[in-house]
Order: C-alpha cells, then structure tokens, then sequence
C-alpha cells in the first residue's frame, strides 16, 4: 500500500538552522495495516507524515502510495487519498463555515465528475446526516452551526469523519487524541478505531501512550532522530509488555543523548 | 433636495460593486487587495474608450474582462512568485497606471462626446423617466449580487470561503488553495473593473486619478454596510456591501451640503474612520486588559 525508500530531509540547508529531520528512512505498510508510531520529541514523527502528505517534497527518496509513485505529487492532489488528523482540533475544520459546509469540502475529495459550479445536493445532506448520526454526538441536528462553536472533542470528531467521509487510502493519526480529556480521547479512539475497521482503511498513527502504542493495530515503529528504530509485529510484539516498550525507549533516548556527547567532546 | 437623493442613490449604487469585491478578497479570501484602485481606473478607461467607439455595452464586458486579468497578475505574483500578497497588488496597481494611460489612447483622461451609453439607449426605451439611470444601474447590481450569493454557495464558492477561513482544509480536500486565490480575486477585480465601467459611461469620462484611496472608501463602505446590517450569513454580507455604499455616499451628500467637515478634508475623515474600524477588536480587548489590571492594582 505505502512504500518509502530511503528518503531524507534536512530543513534550512546550509544555515545554522540546519536540521536534518530524516535521515534515510524507508518503511512498507500492507493494506490494511494499522501501524502505531512512537518516539521521543523531534524524532521526526511528524515530518515523516508530512513527508507523506506532501506537505514539503523529500530531497532523496522515493514514495508510493497504492501503485502510484506520489514522490512529486503536491499535496492537495495526494490529499484525494490521504485523510490526516492533528494534535490540534482547530486545524482541520473553517471555524466559521457550518458543519454541512464542512462536510461539503471534505466530500469534494469524491465529486472528481461534479461540475464545481454545483451546489451541495439532497443525497450529499441525507449523507452527512446519516455520517454524523453514527458520531452519536447529536451533531446531526446541529448542521446549519458553524463549526466555531463545537467544543474540542466535536471539532476532532468531526474531523475525523471529514478525513475518512471518503474513504481514503492511507490515515494518518499525530497525536490525534492528545489535547482531548480522558474521556473524550477514548471517545476519538473509539470512533477511529471503529471507522478504520469498518472500511479497512491503512493508518498511520502517532502517539505517547506507551500501551496504546501496543495495544492499538497490527505493528509498533520507533523513531529517534529521523530513523526507525524499532519495527515490530506478530509474536515479538504480544510478547513485549508496555514496561519493556517504555525501557527500550528510554535506552534509545539515552543513545542519542551519549551520542551527542561524543559529538559534541 | 430629491435632485441630490437621487445622484446620492445612484453614485452608491454604481460604487457598490468595489465593497462588494472587497467583501470577496477582503472578508472571504481573507487578502487585502490593493489592485481595487488600477482595476477600477481600468474598468472606467476601457468602458468610456470603447463607448466612444460605439459598443457601450460590449465595453462593460470588456472592461470586466481586463479587470479579472487584473486579478490575475497579482494572483499570479502572490501563489506562484511568493510575492506578499499586500506588494502583490501594489506591484499590479503601480503597473496598471501605464496600462490605463494606454487604454485611453495615451492621454490622462478620455471622454465620450455625443456617442450613445447603455444609459442614453436605456432612456431611449422610456422605462423609469428620470429615475431610468438609477433603475439601469440597480437592475445589474442586483444581477451581480445574485449571482455572487449563488456562486459563494457552490462547490467552487465553499472552496474559497474556506480559502479565507482555513487554508491548510482547502488543501486537505483536493483544492489547490492558489486556484481558488486567483478565482477569487479575479472575481473581485473584474466586479471592481464593472463599477468603474458604469461610474465611466454614466459620467461620460475617465481620468486615470479616478481610482485614487478607492479602495480605503470600499472599505469604510463595507464596515458601515456590516455595522448596519450587521456580520453573518454570505448573504447579508453581500447585502451590507450594497447598503454600506449608499450610506457613505448619503454622508457624503449631507457633509457636503452642511460643510461639517470641509469637503477638503474628507479623504482623511474616511482614512480614520476605517482605521478605526478595523482597529476596534484589539482596542477594545486592550481597553478591558487595562481596566482588569488597574482593577487587580486597587484590590491590592
Ligand atoms: N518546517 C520545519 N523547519 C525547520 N525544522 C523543522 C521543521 N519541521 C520540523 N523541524 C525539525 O525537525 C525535527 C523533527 O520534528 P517533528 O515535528 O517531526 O518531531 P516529532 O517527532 O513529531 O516530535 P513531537 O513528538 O514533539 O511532535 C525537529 O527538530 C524540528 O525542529
Ligand atoms: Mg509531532
């Protein structure tokens, strides 16, 4: 489904700036696989994701999504198979378009026959209707409101429905329940998890909770200083507990940090 | 008195359609657009040049024309050239002064002697006696604000109100973001371009200084159109631009007849009531600070 090759990207090359976020990196996804992603702050989880989503183009390296070699593909053409969700409700919603106009948007990902002169249709509403409903947040009667006035959990709610309301190829999740309360984390996750199955969509997803890192999806990656560090899947990751995740994780850290040290003596 | 209504009522509505393409890049897009001035002279040089060569009407579709390819160059400028949108149009409007001297044959200004202007052949019909110019202009301004209304609520149309809201959603949803920039602002340009055709043709004249702090006087109509009919739907907002124009140029009429304020002295009355305008939500969030801190000093 998703292939990377070796791809890199130093940001503000040739400056004092100079960052190299990844180095190298290469990764196969199958279809189907729901893949959790762990690392420690600037590890370059999100780059990695950004690199996908075509936010900026990777300066070595190859990307193909499904087939299609996606490497110089600006990202809102990429975006018609690629769903992503932030940390942050706010980034994925226009605060002051209502939730229909919302979903209206996120929908025209489909309309590729649509004339762009047209204007939301009966059956797109009945959808959206329908779509909403199963959120179970009782956004369904609240349509015409603009989305500015929905509270964080609704808004990535929301988002959530309008990166997957058609089904993409490829989800990528950073951090995606992060700024929510418990309650409403597990509410996101729940409704994620649910969506994600249903229409076996392949996803990517980020996050700092050790045990969710194992016990969500097939496979676990860590990443440390634009590399993956850790890959695993099947039987050796049952059998690793979240103590011996952490600990792993702890002693990758710990590397990086001697590392630098030999660097910088 | 009904003499000066009526001029008031048809100059507000002739310079509706500048608020009303402000309202599209300014408030929709989220751009200021400093092309309004050129695009408007444009507008006007193109309208009265071919009017004067006998297609009156064909020179507002002309004049539209040359105002979107307006809109395009500093779309252009600013979505492929990383030109700051603000320089963009600055760029575009000190470029268009040339291009309009040259519409009107290399001269200052162009005028139309005794050809006829869709007004003169709108009269001709007899519909509306001495109200005709004004019921002329009302009917396509009320065209355009239809089809304005209609376009911002189609696919295209959320796109670009999305544009203005949350650009990295526009993206997300398969949408380049510098299309529906460039769409956008052509739009606003060519309707820019539109007012200054009918403002031409209406007063038989253009003058390449026609244009100039029009865009501060768009705006200062906008923000009174909104203050009256206050902000929501796209709907109303079009409304406010068309209900904002006419009441500028009722207090222009009133300043103007009582000399409240020396007619000199009018241009720099408009600057600082849409600075102020604009600069309210922060004063009044600063105003509260203040009065929150000199509170929490008292209580100790
Ligand atoms: N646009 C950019 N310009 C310059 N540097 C960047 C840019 N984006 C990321 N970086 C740098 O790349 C490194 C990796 O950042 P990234 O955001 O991918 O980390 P992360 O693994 O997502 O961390 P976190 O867990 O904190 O979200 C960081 O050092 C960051 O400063
Ligand atoms: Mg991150």
């Amino acid at each position: 489904m998703l292939t990377i090759q070796n791809i890199s990207k130093t940001f503000n090359p040739g400056t004092v700036n100079e960052k190299c976020a990844l180095r190298g990196l290469s990764l196969h996804l199958d279809r189907g696989d729901f893949v959790t992603v762990v690392g420690s702050n600037g590890a370059g989880k999100s780059t990695l994701f950004n690199a996908i989503a075509g936010n900026f183009f990777v300066d070595e390296g190859r990307i193909r999504l499904d087939g299609q070699d996606v490497t110089f593909l600006p990202d809102h053409k990429r975006s018609r198979s690629i769903g992503r969700l932030f940390q942050d409700p706010l980034r994925g919603t226009a605060p002051h378009m209502s939730i229909e106009e919302n979903l209206s948007l996120a929908y025209l990902r489909s309309s590729s026959g649509k004339s762009p002169f047209s204007h939301i249709s009966k059956e797109d509403k009945a959808l959206f209707r329908e779509r909403l409903e199963l959120l179970g947040l009782g956004l369904e009667n609240r349509m015409q409101q603009p989305v500015g006035l929905l509270s964080g959990g609704q808004r990535q709610a929301l988002t959530l429905l309008m990166a997957t309301i058609v089904t993409p190829k490829l989800l990528l999740l950073d951090e995606h329940t992060a700024a929510l309360d418990p309650a409403t984390a597990e509410m996101i996750l729940r409704l994620t998890t649910q969506i994600v199955a249903e229409h076996t969509i392949t996803c990517l997803m980020i996050t700092h909770n050790m045990s969710q890192a194992l016990s969500l999806g097939n496979r676990t990656l860590m990443m440390a200083d634009g590399h993956i560090v850790l890959d695993i899947a099947g039987e050796e990751r049952r059998k690793l507990s979240v103590e011996n995740l952490a600990e792993r994780f702890k002693l990758q850290a710990k590397e990086l940090l001697d590392n630098d040290r030999i660097l910088l003596s | 008195m009904l003499y000066i209504l009526q001029t008031t009522f048809e100059l507000g509505v002739q310079y509706a359609l500048i608020p009303l393409a402000l309202f599209l890049s300014f408030r929709v897009l989220d751009i200021a657009d400093l092309t309004t001035d050129g695009s408007f002279v444009l507008g006007m040089a193109v309208s009265v040049t071919l009017a004067a060569a006998g297609h009156p009407i064909a020179a507002l579709f002309a004049a539209m024309l040359c105002g979107a390819l307006a809109g395009f160059v500093t779309a252009l400028l600013q979505t492929r050239f990383g030109v700051p949108s603000i320089l963009a149009g600055i760029v575009t409007n000190t470029g268009l002064y040339t291009v309009n001297l040259m519409a009107m044959g290399w001269s200052s200004n162009a005028t139309i002697l005794r050809q006829a202007t869709i007004y003169t052949m709108f009269r001709s019909l007899g519909i509306g006696g001495r109200w005709s110019n004004l019921l002329l202009t009302a009917v396509i301004v009320a065209l355009v604000a239809a089809a304005i209304i209609w376009f911002l609520g189609t696919r295209l149309g959320l796109s670009l109100r999305a544009t203005g809201d949350n650009r990295d959603m526009v993206s997300a949803s398969s949408i380049n973001p510098a299309y529906t920039v460039t769409v956008g602002l052509c739009i606003a340009n060519a309707l820019t371009a539109l007012s200054g055709a009918l403002v031409g043709q209406s007063q038989r004249s253009a003058d390449i200084n026609a244009g100039t702090g029009i865009v501060v006087i768009g705006l200062a109509c906008l923000i009174i159109g909104e203050t009256l009919c206050r902000r929501g739907s796209m709907a109303r907002g079009v409304l406010s631009a068309i209900v904002g124009s006419i009441a500028y140029r009722f207090i222009y009429a009133v300043v103007l007849k009582t000399r409240i304020v020396p007619i000199e002295c009018l241009k720099l009355v408009t600057a600082i009531i849409v600075a102020l305008a604009i600069a309210m939500p922060t004063i009044r969030e600063k105003l509260a600070f203040n009065r929150r801190v000199r509170k929490a000093g008292k209580e100790g």
